[in-house]
């Protein structure tokens, strides 16, 4: 178990490090930084002077170190636009997002996790068939589609959720559905065939020659080994979810993560942009790497080998 | 004498990629409270679908007809699932023949174990714990409360299937059906394991279907012999009855391939041809193509089992025509 | 194989079994569905110069926001009436899925070149240059692929060509993924050891023996790429950074329709429809693919 841990963490050190170097790239690619700090109508004096105090004129792997120095320690910059640390902005939205993110996976979970379940004891049968469409459709349903289907829907012809804002729990129901909807087909796709591979296994079929109820194999023993590939692809949409609310919360007007990287991104306030970039990856590299070391604990091959 | 087990005419067909096809066909097997009757033939012969069939574990799909199967009083045809549920486990008990894919991976020994214990003998799971440990000394595995605690993969296979003989004799069943349990351990583990069967089976008046493809086995613990082949039964009879005397061409063949030592030109005898695939069966004898001593007749007309003597069959005309040539 | 359901549950009644077919997305039924949907959406892509009965760049500002035909106040010119500049929707409809094809199709051919090649790479010959492959696989899987594809059309512009180049530059993983362990699987085949023995270079081997035998595999994994990014685009174009106005995307079409949502639907329902009929469709022709090529007793 040990190496494993291990080797995990190097590889997740590494992945980071590769992230920030394209995170950096994405700024240094920028030609005009200096022009569009100093403004239009500035003078060559005035873009010189910019120059120096951005450090600008340093070479690029200097300005790589003094980033990721300043990075490491918190500091992401300064806003283009808003002349804001980035790292307090962040920090003000982060909440929404991950509020967000949390209770779309929630959803997920709740309805991919049974219906997997059911597709797969059913397999073959028109149940089964129904839900395997059902999540087709889903993956196929583009997110933008979705929210305004439901805006449409639920918001302007039920009144029932507002379509816009981010004042109190009812601004997430419509975001939480949509983006949970997204997320529910590949989960369903797994459970689906974990436990279809669970059932047909030799121990499920040694559980039944010894008379074990058909409920009691189903969750003590099929579930549990067909759950374990699923926390990883929680964690990994959980990540998925972080970067893909940008469309969500900008049809629903939800001032989150995704909503400051499409407003920066407008902007072209890139140290936001970037930023953002860094937050999320760094985020979807820790999850899969919490949800890879849960998996090793709970498979006791990994675990006791 | 009522038989504990008693089949007749069991045929298992098959759908869906394979349907029409009959892995199983038209089988009559008895066997006794006490008695160990081992089923032989080669892979593809049916005896492992013999087995599924009587524990009721078919794939879905397949289609089970007999005119009786019954075990030890209910009609196996009819029982409903919850009823099946209760006499897998607690009277009828199954060894498989992989030990490794049979346990769950994920839980311990000690829980699979008592899990068993508790769903038929109730009791605290403290009791069953405790009653698991004791099986596994009783297996011959040494530090049963560490074994308790590992899981499958820490052990080896010789272990793993002494665990799942632990299992099948945990709640002290009448009956083990138990599929080529020793074939895929090696021979010194194979002559414990084969030890310790006779073991329970001496002492506790356990009837056993024991299917194996090594005739050697066969000599170790059988009371009764089944040879199968094309999924029918060739031959069956008492095993020093069948081994010294066989009256089916197949047995006889088979019986020449057990290798004792090399003979003298270092040859290992075979039966030429191959088994006919299941799709393809002659109307007559399905062995009729690689039998020494077939007849016309073995070809064209399905053969009936013919009694010899009480408890001897063969599903030959070879023993009939030679009474008749010779009176 | 021993199902818990082991029970014959004995011949459903017809309008079930009738049903249950017409569901079944697999196999020959979905593949049948989806291509004849691509095929026609594909055809009206490439014949659209002569179907479209307008300019979809001709704008009318004294005809906008016309409705459709099954509203009153249509016109019988304009069948799925005009946006907001007076232009088409039909038309607009019409080369929206030229735009969606050629975008789908040409990342997939950029993406699915890269991912072949790596994958390729990394099962062949195993070892440093795969532990070297699958890091950077996993990397690349760590990065929030619209917020960095966002990221470089801001500092790059946002042309088609810009938005498909880097799209494929960043769809690519799952291709290699897949080709990987196809490779992997090929490779042990003793048709490939045949070959080395017989003194073939890798290179000869790989494009000879290997790659015809991953033809399978990659069809499957290019309509997943195919669809993943129409959807980027969509996605991208709704939120304003993919394909820029006047170009008919159906993303942006999305997007512009948005804010007349409630008197004039069917500028977001229409092109709504079209993006899920045509992903649909590709999804549906490549799990019919899948499932051909892995026969499954189902």
């Amino acid at each position: 178990m040990a190496r494993y841990v291990i080797a995990r963490l190097a590889s997740a050190f590494l992945t980071l490090v590769l992230v920030c170097v394209i995170a950096f790239a994405l700024s240094a690619a920028s030609s005009d930084t200096a022009i569009s700090i100093a403004g239009s109508s500035a003078s060559a004096t005035d873009i010189a002077a910019v120059r120096v105090a951005y450090e600008l004129d340093q070479p690029a792997w200097v300005r790589f170190f003094r980033w990721l120095i300043k990075t490491a320690h918190g500091d992401l910059g300064q806003s283009l636009q808003h002349r804001q640390p980035v790292s307090a902005m962040i920090a003000g939205r982060l909440s929404v997002t991950l509020a967000l993110a949390a209770a779309s996976l929630t959803l997920a979970v709740t309805l991919a996790l049974p219906l997997g379940v059911i597709a797969a004891v059913y397999r073959g049968t028109l149940v089964d068939r129904a839900i395997v469409l059902a999540g087709l459709v889903g993956h196929a349903t583009p997110t933008p589609v979705s929210a305004i289907a439901l805006m449409i829907i639920f918001g302007l012809q039920l009144r029932w959720f507002p379509i816009s804002g981010d004042e109190s729990w009812r601004n997430y129901v419509m975001p939480a559905i949509v983006l949970g909807y997204y997320a529910t087909p590949s989960l369903l796709r797994l459970t689906r065939a974990g436990m279809i591979e669970a059932l047909a296994s030799d121990y499920v079929r040694t559980a039944r020659a010894y008379g074990l109820g058909r409920w009691s194999i189903l969750v003590r023993h099929a579930l549990r080994n067909a759950l374990m590939p699923l926390l990883a692809l929680c964690a990994v949409s959980f990540g998925a979810m972080l970067a893909g609310s940008i469309v969500v919360e900008q049809a629903f007007g939800l001032r989150g993560i995704g909503w400051l990287t499409y407003d920066a991104t407008l902007r072209g306030d890139y140290p936001v942009l970037q930023a953002a970039v860094l937050v999320v990856a760094t985020f979807y590299v820790a999850l899969t790497l919490a949800a890879d070391l849960c998996n090793a604990w709970l498979n006791p091959r990994i675990r006791y080998a | 004498m009522i038989p504990l087990l008693k089949i007749r005419g069991l045929t298992v067909e098959m759908s869906g990629m394979h349907a029409g096809v009959c892995p199983v066909r038209d089988v009559d097997l008895d066997v006794m409270d006490g008695e160990t009757v081992c089923l032989v033939g080669e892979s593809g012969s049916g005896k492992s679908m013999t087995a599924l069939a009587v524990a009721g574990l078919l794939p879905p799909g397949s289609k089970l007809r007999a005119d009786s199967l019954s075990f030890a009083g209910h009609d196996l045809r009819r029982t409903r699932s919850a009823e099946m549920n209760r006499l897998r486990g607690r009277e009828l008990t199954m060894i498989f023949q992989d030990p490794t894919a049979a346990l769950d991976p994920c839980r311990t020994i000690g829980y699979q174990l008592s899990e068993v214990y508790l769903r038929h003998c109730g009791g605290g799971s403290r009791n069953a714990l405790q009653r698991a440990g004791e099986f596994l000394e009783r297996v011959g595995i040494p530090a049963a409360g560490e074994r308790l605690r590992q899981y499958p993969h820490q052990l080896s296979g010789g272990l793993r299937q002494r665990v799942m003989i632990a299992m099948a004799l945990i709640c002290s069943p009448k009956f083990v059906i138990a599929d080529e349990p020793t074939t895929a351990l090696d021979v010194t583990t194979q002559i414990e394991i084969l030890r310790l069967l006779r073991e329970f089976k001496d002492e506790h008046r356990l009837a056993m279907l024991f299917i194996t493809h090594d005739l050697g086995v066969v000599a170790h613990i059988a009371d009764r012999v089944a040879v199968m082949y094309a999924g029918e039964i060739v031959e069956i009879g008492a095993m020093a009855d069948v081994i010294s005397a066989p009256q089916h061409p197949y047995t006889r063949a088979l019986l020449q391939c057990v290798p004792e030592g090399t003979s003298a030109d270092g040859h290992f005898a075979a039966i030429g041809g191959a088994v006919p695939s299941m799709s393809q069966l002659p109307p007559g004898c399905a062995f009729s193509d690689r039998c020494a001593e077939a007849h016309h007749r073995c070809t064209s007309t399905p053969i009936p089992m013919l009694q010899l003597r009480r408890d001897r069959k063969v599903r030959c005309i070879g023993p009939e025509q030679a009474r008749r040539v010779h009176g | 194989m021993s199902g818990l359901v082991a029970v014959d549950l004995g011949r459903p009644r017809a309008w079930r079994r009738g049903l249950s077919r017409f569901l079944s997305v697999s196999g020959k039924s979905g593949l049948l569905i989806g291509g004849i949907v691509l095929v026609g959406i594909s055809m009206t892509a490439l014949l659209a110069d002569w179907i479209a009965p307008h300019d979809p760049y001709a704008q009318d500002l004294t005809k906008r926001f016309v409705a459709p035909c099954w509203l009153e106040g249509s016109h019988p010119a304009h069948r799925l009436g005009t946006d907001g500049f007076g232009r088409d929707y039909l038309s607009r409809l019409i080369f929206g899925a030229r735009v969606s094809l050629l975008i789908g199709l040409s990342v997939a051919a950029i993406a699915g070149g890269i991912g072949t090649v790596l994958g390729m790479i990394s099962g062949y010959f195993g070892g440093k240059l795969d532990i070297a492959i699958t890091f950077l696989i996993s990397t690349r899987l760590s990065l929030p692929v619209i917020l960095v594809v966002m990221a470089v059309l801001v500092v790059l512009g946002s042309t088609p060509t810009i938005v498909v180049v880097t799209l494929g530059l960043l769809l690519w993983e799952q291709v290699a993924v897949v080709l990987r362990t196809a490779t992997q699987q090929v490779r042990q085949c003793d048709f490939v050891t045949a070959a080395r023995l017989a003194g073939s270079s890798h290179g000869r081997i790989m494009l000879a023996e290997v790659l015809p035998n991953l033809l399978g595999p990659l069809a499957v994994v290019t309509t997943a790429v195919v669809a993943d990014a129409i959807l980027l685009e969509a996605a991208l174009s709704f939120l304003g950074f993919g394909i820029q106005e006047p170009i008919p995307s159906w993303g942006l079409m999305l997007a512009k329709g948005r804010e007349q949502i409630l008197f004039e639907t069917w500028l977001v329902a229409l092109p709504g429809a079209a993006l899920l009929a045509l992903v649909f469709s590709i999804c549906l022709v490549g799990d019919g693919l899948r499932d051909m090529l892995t026969p499954d007793a189902q």
